[in-house]
């Protein structure tokens, strides 16, 4: 049966202690800003968030799986120490090994962002990164 | 559930033995320690295949072990311990848990309820106000990086030789607050960068500060050893880790391990049991990289006791001494430890693992300090913010049997989304204020998130540990004041 997939970017699951995000794309790189898109909705709303400044950023990793949670925690290691947010990611080139991709967003402003809860990390727990029919889907836990 | 249920081998009412041949590959057998009604939900969770998992890892001895509070962790579950063999097991940072050393201090003070109840407000306002809470806080000690590099070298120390606390504090510290074997170099950039401002803050999700009264005395001679004197009494808990440094180090060497899994030829159930072997060059920098982090996790409750202390100086007009404010005890959760056992008659040195569970070593142990040399360790175990907390000691049967390892808590049994859907909105902070406890939060959905609903009941888990004979219960208390990130 062939199932028409409505374009859904991501979801949020609910997990124990924890929470995970399902992401979805056409192609890995729209997997890859979706999952990015679900980690910063996780810590406020993403409407608040304004493209004021960007950030270009190169993380390598071995495994495309492995990618990924180095991709949410770089954003993750960011916000924490640099306050950034973001809301829009420009993927640039995207090999197994390695992510360029530019990053657009604003410094947390404490009356601007209100901040749902503190993502601290992205674990390998669970995580799953599998075609899904004509694209790509990825299951990812975190730690909060 | 049926499936775990037929599984288990009931060993007594608060035993159950996943067998060896449960799954290949298995080197251990499986211990959980649970009441029939807590293997209930146990099993739903299916947190025994995770016992199970654990049971895998190479140098394992004795049980893979789960502590009543026990919930499903990455990997490890949460209320896991497991020692492994020093020459030919392996370290695992899935077995410490991202938040290396989240622990809890307990300080005890000679005032009363009836002292207290006329001033919480004005006391909760001064600890939200002098202690750095809430997400991504940034603490008001700042730090440059040659002074982090010997903050996480020397752990609490660092925090009393700045004239935050005393030096009897650190005696009832596990460990002196300090894990030998901190070496800096091990510690990324990053991880240093997360570290410097958040040092000295409480953080947020289950890290508290809680205003405690004394209600209950099982044991008043060893109550009276730690100062717990009289029903009424007021103690103040504070629960708190490593915060973004910790799990920053984490990370980092899970991404370490990974390669080592596949280097050394680890054969794991699960990816997240990432680990490698003590002796290798990728377990000793983890190791001496996780002791930073403990330390780290030390000074920061070390400089949030101060803190409390300076707090209560302030709203009593009175000093700390006069105040009674005394350090009962500190432990980490969350570690993993070089310590010996004896197995089978002979003495075997081990790394234990424990991940949300905490070490109960018996009166006489050499690790025990000297004022609680008669009584055994204390042991801290906080529930949820609605009900209560206890403090126990530790006894010879789990020096015997669980590497003198016993539970940490309560235990999750809820999503946090599933917590929030069953307060239906309703005022968490007003049901706590009418059952007389003050709160205050940095966020009001994340107090939905930690209502006393999503957790177990722990009167129920230091029942069990009790009962079971790996920990003795000395004194209940519940809260007052309640201070959540």
């Amino acid at each position: 049966m062939y199932i028409v997939e409505v374009k859904r970017a991501f979801e949020i699951i609910d997990h124990v202690a924890d929470v995970g995000i399902v992401a979805y794309g056409t192609d890995v790189e729209e997997l890859f800003s979706n999952a990015a898109l679900a980690l910063f909705s996780l810590i406020t709303e993403p409407e608040s968030i304004e493209e004021k400044s960007h950030l270009d950023l190169e993380v390598s990793s071995d495994g495309r799986d492995r990618l990924l949670v180095e991709w949410l925690n770089e954003l993750i290691y960011l916000f924490d120490v640099e306050h950034i947010l973001f809301n829009r990611f420009d993927i640039k080139r995207l090999t197994r090994n390695e992510l360029k991709a530019t990053c657009y967003g604003e410094g947390f402003d404490p009356m601007k962002h209100k901040i749902k809860i503190g993502v601290k990390a992205a674990t390998y727990h669970m995580l799953k990164l599998d075609k899904n029919g004509d694209g790509y889907k990825a299951q990812i836990i975190l730690d909060i | 559930m049926a499936r775990w249920q037929e599984q288990l081998i009931k060993l007594d009412d608060y035993r159950w033995k996943i067998p060896e041949n449960y799954k290949t590959g298995m080197r251990v057998p499986g211990l959980i320690y649970a009441s029939q009604e807590m293997l209930e939900s146990i099993c739903e969770e299916q947190t025994p295949e995770q016992v199970a998992n654990v049971a895998f890892l190479p140098g394992i001895v004795g049980y893979s072990f789960a502590m009543p509070d026990i919930h499903w962790g990455y990997g490890f579950p949460i209320g896991g311990v497991a020692a492994m063999d020093i020459k030919d097991g392996v370290i695992s940072p899935g077995g410490v848990g991202y938040d290396i050393n989240c622990g809890v201090r307990l300080l005890r003070t000679s005032l009363s309820r009836t002292e207290v109840q006329p001033r919480i407000n004005q006391l909760i306002n001064e600890l939200f106000f002098n202690v750095p809470s809430g997400l991504g806080s940034e603490g008001k000690i700042k730090i440059s990086q040659k002074e982090m590099n010997q903050l996480i070298v020397e752990g609490a120390r660092w925090a009393v030789k700045r004239g935050l606390g005393f030096e009897e504090d650190l005696d009832v510290t596990e460990d002196g607050g300090c894990l030998a074997g901190a070496d800096p170099n091990k510690i990324s950039g990053k991880a240093i960068k997360r570290g410097m401002p958040q040092a000295g803050t409480l953080g947020s999700g289950n890290h508290f500060l809680e205003i405690q009264v004394v209600k209950e005395i099982f044991e008043p001679h060893i109550a009276s050893i730690m100062g717990i004197t009289e029903i009424g009494q007021i103690l103040v808990l504070i629960h708190t880790g490593s915060r973004g440094f910790g799990h920053e180090v984490c990370t980092d060497y899970l991404r370490v391990m990974e390669g080592a899994v596949s280097k050394y030829g680890i054969k794991l159930p699960d990816r997240q049991l990432a680990c490698a072997p003590i002796e290798s060059r990728e377990g000793r920098d983890y190791l001496a990289a996780m002791a930073c982090a403990a330390n780290y996790a030390w000074a920061n409750r070390q400089c949030i006791a101060h803190w409390v202390r300076e707090s209560f100086s302030k709203v009593f007009s009175n000093n700390p001494d006069e105040l009674g404010m005394k350090q009962i005890y500190d432990v980490a959760h969350n570690i993993a430890k070089m310590e010996e056992h004896t197995i089978d008659g002979r003495k075997l040195k081990v790394c234990v693992h424990r991940k949300g569970a905490t070490r109960a070593f018996s009166a006489g142990h050499k690790d025990v300090p000297k004022c609680y040399k008669e009584i055994g360790q204390p042991v801290l175990v906080p529930g949820d913010m609605g009900r209560c907390s206890f403090v126990a000691v530790g006894t010879q049967r789990a020096m015997d049997e669980s590497f003198g390892s016993t539970c940490h808590g309560a235990g999750r049994v809820l999503s946090r989304g599933a917590a929030k859907r069953s307060t239906q909105g309703r005022d968490v902070a007003q049901e706590l204020e009418s059952r007389g406890i003050t709160i205050k939060a940095g966020s009001f959905s994340l107090l939905a998130e930690e209502a006393s609903q999503a957790y177990k009941d722990v009167t129920e888990v230091i029942e069990v540990v009790h009962q079971a004979g790996i920990s003795r219960k000395v004194a209940m208390a519940i809260p007052m004041g309640v201070i959540k990130g």
